[in-house]
């Protein structure tokens, strides 16, 4: 007799003997499900008289939002980027491949492309829920052609462009469409950036600032117009100066408007920020932090040759070679363990570490609590996204996207709406 | 009366839960005949709530076919703030044991008709058969449930306003912000505490020793409405070291000596796995 039924016919589950993360602290506290969304049991048994109708032993393990990632170019060998013949197959099976991670909501990720790539492949990434069959896609995340070509990293120069106006016509005719877009990255010192960024954040695409050579005031303004988040901190933009703090001098800024917090993607995957730079940043602005993977096609794949957007990479083992040379890289040999290079540079472009790997590191090398760690893929992004009050969180009538974790920080099981869609 | 004295807060909580257990156990409660409880909140009783949720956890003791009823709630308050009496038992008790929610029955503070909330609670208590165990406490003026001084003694289930002490005391809970207090609850009367076939009143802490002092060494009097159960046939009190500094040492003396007997109420300790068929 689950309830009285004066709300739903539902079933209810209850999970129970865990930990959950909740109010930023570890719990010992049942989690209530039903119908998808995370459920009140007091409501449940005062107001319906209810009470579960199955009960899940989670063995003390850790209960967790499930992760988000807003920065991955793919992965399995797939290149969101590339249009494929099949593109609506390519993310289906990385959505799918990731809920191993514990990731429940992802933002494809297209890099710097021509024009007819954006034409053709936004329409084919719908904005989607998540399900037993992967991850759900929250929207793109255009990371350029907006951007500098100096901190172009490794995106194509051919393909850099600048604003003519700003406004929608330009972009329209960059993009062709932005229905299915949650972000755009570009670099504000461009002329007529600020219109591109009123533009996009009145949509509620989230503009970010990336691949930049803006100075601290230039960041600040386009803060103001609202760009609300920072690619990558500290890769592809100007370095932290004392006297010229640069993008990073957001972290800190007393420009920000109130009420409003500016947030930043790490990929701590211990190559592309040294961890000392990442704690740096981490105690500098806690809430800020946002966990992302960046990660390539090659994210899960064996050695090989690879693409990345419209260039041309090798792997081998775990170490990354120039395509065509012989030699490995020695200066950088013994750190390559989960990134690679683009061929003929020393530049790095995007890691092969997954999100939980993130997350274990991230605690690891920051120190932060488990909460802190935990929180950075989950309830920031949602945050950030402006979404939290669905994901991101398990407060009562979100979303049941959540993970099982044990106390390393293994992802164990992977539920989105409720419904166990992965087990170790 | 019983007059059990344990030398500290956590004796004399496991004490009263070991009590509150065995009787469950021993009444053997079905689907035909339920245990009625009438329950307390407060700081006072959480440490024999915690004891109870223990012998539930280790599968000694089940509340599937016990029916409890609180003694107040405060008026006005929404059910899920976390000072109503609801979030309380929910929070402390329910939400760990496998009692029913249609067997629970707390005073709804925001019904539409107050009044008629109170003789509906009479009239449920009357329909499970009247409380064969009803705990309470007592407040530093005497007072059980909101019966505040002047109450009568044989008073039923109504809306009372209370003292301005009372709300003071309260404040804390409301982030020290005296408008955010309720000024109004929802009470059983002493009146409706003495029809139980038992009482049991926890009392613990210096803080209570001259309350408990006015109720067992003096008269029944109204104005320490506790004392009224001078006059019931059946009432424990069960208190700590501290609560009894206002007693007389002959009080003290008289009934530490008869611990051994009213040890005997708590053991052997009886679990539902010896019932089990």
């Amino acid at each position: 007799m689950p309830s009285n039924k004066s709300v739903s016919d539902a079933p209810i589950t209850q999970f129970v003997n865990c930990r959950i993360l909740k109010d930023h602290k570890l719990q010992w506290e049942d989690l209530w499900v039903r119908e998808g969304k995370i459920l009140n049991p007091e409501k449940l048994f005062f107001d319906e008289e209810g009470f579960a109708d199955h009960k899940v032993d989670c063995e003390d393990k850790i209960i967790a939002p499930g992760f988000i990632d807003v920065q991955i170019n793919g992965g399995y060998g797939i290149d969101f980027s590339q249009a494929s013949s099949d593109i609506r197959g390519g993310v289906a099976l990385v959505a799918k491949k990731i809920l191993e991670h514990g990731v429940t909501s992802f933002c494809p990720t297209l890099v710097t492309s021509p024009s007819d790539i954006y034409h053709k492949v936004i329409p084919e990434l719908r904005v989607q829920d998540g399900g037993p069959e992967g991850a759900g896609v929250l929207g793109i995340h255009l990371e350029g052609p907006f951007i500098s070509e100096e901190k172009r990293g490794a995106h194509p120069p051919k393909f850099l462009r600048t604003f003519k106006a700003g406004g929608l016509a330009d972009l329209m005719e960059i993009y062709g469409h932005l229905d299915n877009v949650a972000m755009v990255t570009l670099a504000p010192e461009l002329a007529n950036s600020a219109a591109a960024i009123h533009e996009l954040s009145g949509r509620g695409i989230a503009v970010s600032l990336g691949h930049s050579m803006a100075d601290l005031s230039q960041a600040e303004e386009a803060v103001q117009h609202g760009a609300k988040f920072i690619t990558h901190l500290f890769n592809a933009m100007l370095p932290f100066h004392h006297r010229d703090p640069g993008i990073v001098g957001l972290l800190t800024s007393d420009r920000v408007p109130p009420g409003r917090t500016v947030y930043y993607g790490m990929i701590a995957d211990g190559i592309h920020t040294h961890p000392a730079a990442l704690r740096i940043a981490h105690r500098a602005h806690p809430a800020g932090l946002v966990l992302v993977t960046d990660a390539v096609m090659a994210m899960g794949l064996p050695p090989g040759r690879h693409t990345l957007g419209q260039q041309q990479i090798d792997i081998q083992g775990l170490h990354a070679y120039l395509t065509g040379l012989r030699h490995l890289l020695s200066a950088f040999s013994h750190v390559f363990i989960h990134s690679f290079l683009i061929s003929g540079t020393t530049t790095l472009s995007g890691s092969i570490a997954t999100m939980d790997m993130c997350v274990r590191h991230f605690r690891e090398a920051s120190g932060c609590t488990v909460e802190a760690a935990l929180e950075a893929a989950s309830l920031h992004p949602a945050q950030m996204l402006g979404i939290s009050h669905r994901k991101g969180t398990l407060e009562y009538g979100t979303d049941a996207d959540f993970v099982v974790l044990d106390d390393t920080l293994t992802v164990r099981e992977t539920y989105i709406a409720g419904q166990q869609v992965w087990r170790k | 009366m019983r007059l059990v004295i344990l030398d500290d807060y956590d004796l004399a909580s496991e004490w009263a839960a070991k009590y509150i257990r065995n009787r469950i156990v021993q009444f053997k409660p079905t689907a035909d005949r339920y245990f009625t409880l009438g329950l307390p909140t407060g700081s006072t009783p959480l440490g024999c709530y915690r004891k109870l949720i223990e012998y539930h956890k280790n599968g000694d003791l089940s509340f599937k076919f016990v029916k409890t009823f609180n003694m107040d709630e405060y008026v006005g308050l929404p059910r899920d703030h976390p000072e109503s009496y609801h979030s309380y038992m929910w929070n402390n008790f329910f939400k760990h044991i496998d009692i029913e929610p249609q067997n629970t029955h707390i005073l709804d503070g925001n019904a539409s008709d107050l009044q008629a909330e109170c003789a509906a609670f009479e009239q449920q208590i009357t329909a499970a058969g009247g409380i064969e165990l009803f705990v309470g406490g007592i407040g530093p003026d005497g007072h059980i449930a909101f019966n505040e001084p002047g109450s009568s003694l044989v008073s039923r289930t109504r809306v009372k306003t209370l003292a301005k002490d009372t709300i003071v005391a309260n404040a804390r809970f409301f982030g020290n912000d005296l408008s955010k207090v309720p000024t109004m609850t929802l009470t059983v009367g002493v009146g409706t505490v003495m029809d139980a076939r038992e009482v049991m009143i926890l009392i613990t802490g210096a803080h209570k020793a001259f309350a408990l002092y006015k109720a067992i060494e003096e008269g029944v009097n109204h104005m320490w409405t506790v004392s009224a159960f001078q006059q019931h046939p059946r009432t424990i009190f069960v208190c700590d070291e501290d609560a009894t500094l206002e007693l007389r040492v002959k009080t003290v003396k008289y009934f530490k000596g008869l611990m051994h007997v009213h040890n005997q109420l708590v053991e052997p300790m009886l679990s539902v796995k010896d019932y089990i068929d």
